[in-house]
């Protein structure tokens, strides 16, 4: 589990993340949701160590993150950022293997071969998994990445804007994948997420933040209600019971 | 062809090249002498095109950019200002400008200095980008060619035929005992950057994903930098500025081997060198009969090779 506690972020005299408190249990998906420029990405690159907060307590496991190793973090911790432009030619399978590297200092054994086809295996990417990363789709490429972090085999995922860019069917299969990873294989899997809508069919847990706050935080049901929707993206929201699932309307205003 | 293919070929090229560069013309009475001479020769060569194309990768990694060399820092300004201020204040007749031991040792000193001295200042400051780094060194650079472009206008003559000499790259006339004494850093700086290749293969990926992966990046780099002024200091102290020459190898090199291996690329990298330089030096002394030095050569190729990159870079 990692608990988030009071963390605040400054870039210069602007407060980025205030005061803002979360927790993200294993065996979940969380999601953290918001307008642009509330603070989620930089929440989320303190809880994974990418920035550092100016005040706060980021608990992993049960050390705080500052006494943790950060070769032994990274068995534990894994982060896949939004733009991920590389200045070199990999194949699939390359790029997957480097999710060894916190296990296996890039000496690759039989056992990281194994996860590594199994990560592949996962995400439906062995056909291609010989081709060069430039001559793939965005979706392939998005793919790609996750089966990194999956091969990295950590307890805490997080990912920021897994789906931007992609295409409804790679969309569905990337959160269905997340989902599996939480609820079979134990893991905290956090996201942030635009969608509202594919935060509230495929999350346990939904983090609300604006202007660097944590509004509401807590399970669908909970959170993905007109009160709370509205209050944080200021449009009118109309929201609907289809399937057991809530779905958020907000185009007609 | 794979890649390992390519460097057997490599390899027994470099061999061939070597061999012949060494041995042609040997008979029972002249070998020793010839022998004394071309070995050190052929030593500095190995050494500095190893040093100058292996740091010249791993500088292009840990910044992030397929154009850049070491020299960039200011390194080939920096050894040609000490050469100008050596003789203009204690004259070419000094000591410290003639015995080439003393000489090597001042200034691969005074450029290791100056550059930790840069990086202390520098990196002591969080979150601090490397670029910046690099924009002060090429402000260094321009300063030092600057002064040293004064002074040469102010100095006598004749002492200005003498400073004319180490402006150039040369192997012309190695000192033997210089060679021996660079060959032992300069190989512990080589093996340090083969000890760090894995590392740096995930620096490839990016800043938050090295983080991600459980690496330090800003401690890398650091390291790295030191190891690469090391290199580029004994390097450019043993035979002049030639750093143009860590342009043509890496782009070569990343041309040929489809390795985004370190350890690949850096041992290709310097077979390649070796390659080059030996056989440009071959054509400097028997096909220009030594009408010319080999810096001149370099900055030709290398120029025109510069130029060719930026061209495709905007078609593509």
């Amino acid at each position: 589990m990692i608990k988030l506690t009071g963390l605040s972020k400054k870039y210069g005299k602007t407060l980025v993340v205030n005061d803002a408190s979360a927790l993200f249990p294993l065996g979940e998906v969380t999601s953290v949701i918001g307008p642009n420029g509330a603070g989620k990405s930089t929440l989320l690159s303190m809880a994974c160590r990418l920035t550092e907060s100016d005040a706060g307590e980021i608990l992993i496991g049960n050390k705080l993150l500052a006494e943790w190793d950060s070769r032994e973090l990274a068995r534990q911790l894994a982060v896949l950022r939004q733009s991920n432009s590389i200045n070199m030619r990999f194949t699939v399978r390359e790029l997957v293997s480097f999710g060894r590297f916190p296990h296996s200092q890039g000496r690759l054994n039989d056992e990281d071969q194994r996860i590594i086809n199994e990560a592949i295996g996962h995400l439906g990417i062995t056909e291609i998994q010989h081709r060069y990363i430039d001559e793939l789709s965005g979706g392939q490429r998005q793919m790609a990445f996750i089966a990194m972090v999956v091969a990295q085999d950590t307890d805490y995922v997080f990912l920021d804007e897994p789906l931007n860019n992609l295409d409804i069917k790679h969309s569905v299969e990337i959160m269905q994948i997340l989902r599996q990873l939480a609820h079979k294989m134990n893991k905290a899997v956090v996201i942030v997420i635009h969608d509202i809508n594919f935060a509230s069919c495929y999350s346990d847990h939904i983090v609300a933040m604006k202007k660097g706050e944590v509004v509401k935080a807590g399970t669908v049901q909970e959170v993905v209600c007109k009160e709370v929707m509205e209050s944080i993206y200021e449009i009118p929201f109309y929201i609907q019971e289809i399937e057991g699932q809530r779905i958020c309307l907000y185009y007609n205003s | 062809m794979g890649d390992s293919a390519k460097m057997a070929l490599l390899a027994v090229a470099c061999l061939l090249i070597t061999g012949w560069f060494i041995g042609q013309g040997l008979n029972a009475d002249n070998y020793q002498f010839f022998l004394s001479l071309r070995f050190p020769k052929v030593l500095a060569i190995i050494l500095a095109a190893v040093a100058i194309s292996a740091s010249s990768l791993v500088f292009q990694t840990i910044t992030n950019n397929r154009i850049l060399t070491p020299s960039i820092l200011g390194f080939d300004n920096l050894y040609v200002l000490i050469q100008v201020l050596l003789v203009v204040f204690l004259g070419s007749a000094h000591h410290w400008v003639v015995n080439p031991v003393i000489n090597f040792i001042l200034s691969c000193v005074v450029m290791i200095g100056f550059s930790l001295l840069l990086f202390y200042f520098y990196f002591k400051r969080q979150g601090r980008s490397i670029f910046t780094l690099i924009l002060i060194g090429i402000i260094c650079g321009s300063v030092f060619s600057s002064i040293t472009g004064f002074l040469t206008m102010v100095i006598d003559p004749n002492e200005f035929t003498n400073i004319q000499d180490t402006m150039f790259a040369s192997f012309n006339n190695i000192n033997g005992e210089l060679v021996y004494w660079s060959a032992g850093p300069l190989m512990l700086c080589f093996g340090g950057l083969l000890f760090y290749s894995r590392q740096l293969d995930v620096l490839w990926l990016g800043t938050d994903n090295a983080i991600s992966l459980g690496l330090d990046p800003v401690k890398i780099t650091r390291r790295i930098m030191v190891l690469v002024t090391i290199m580029i200091s004994i390097a450019t102290a043993l035979v002049g500025p030639v750093l143009f020459f860590g342009l043509i190898t890496v782009s070569l090199t990343r041309e040929l081997f489809k390795s985004y291996q370190h350890w690949v690329l850096i041992l290709a990298g310097s077979l390649l060198a070796i390659f080059l330089l030996i056989t440009g030096q071959w054509f400097v002394e028997k096909v220009l009969s030594f009408q010319t030095t080999i810096s001149v050569l370099i900055n030709l190729a290398g120029g025109s090779y510069f130029l060719y990159l930026l061209m495709r870079n905007r078609i593509n």
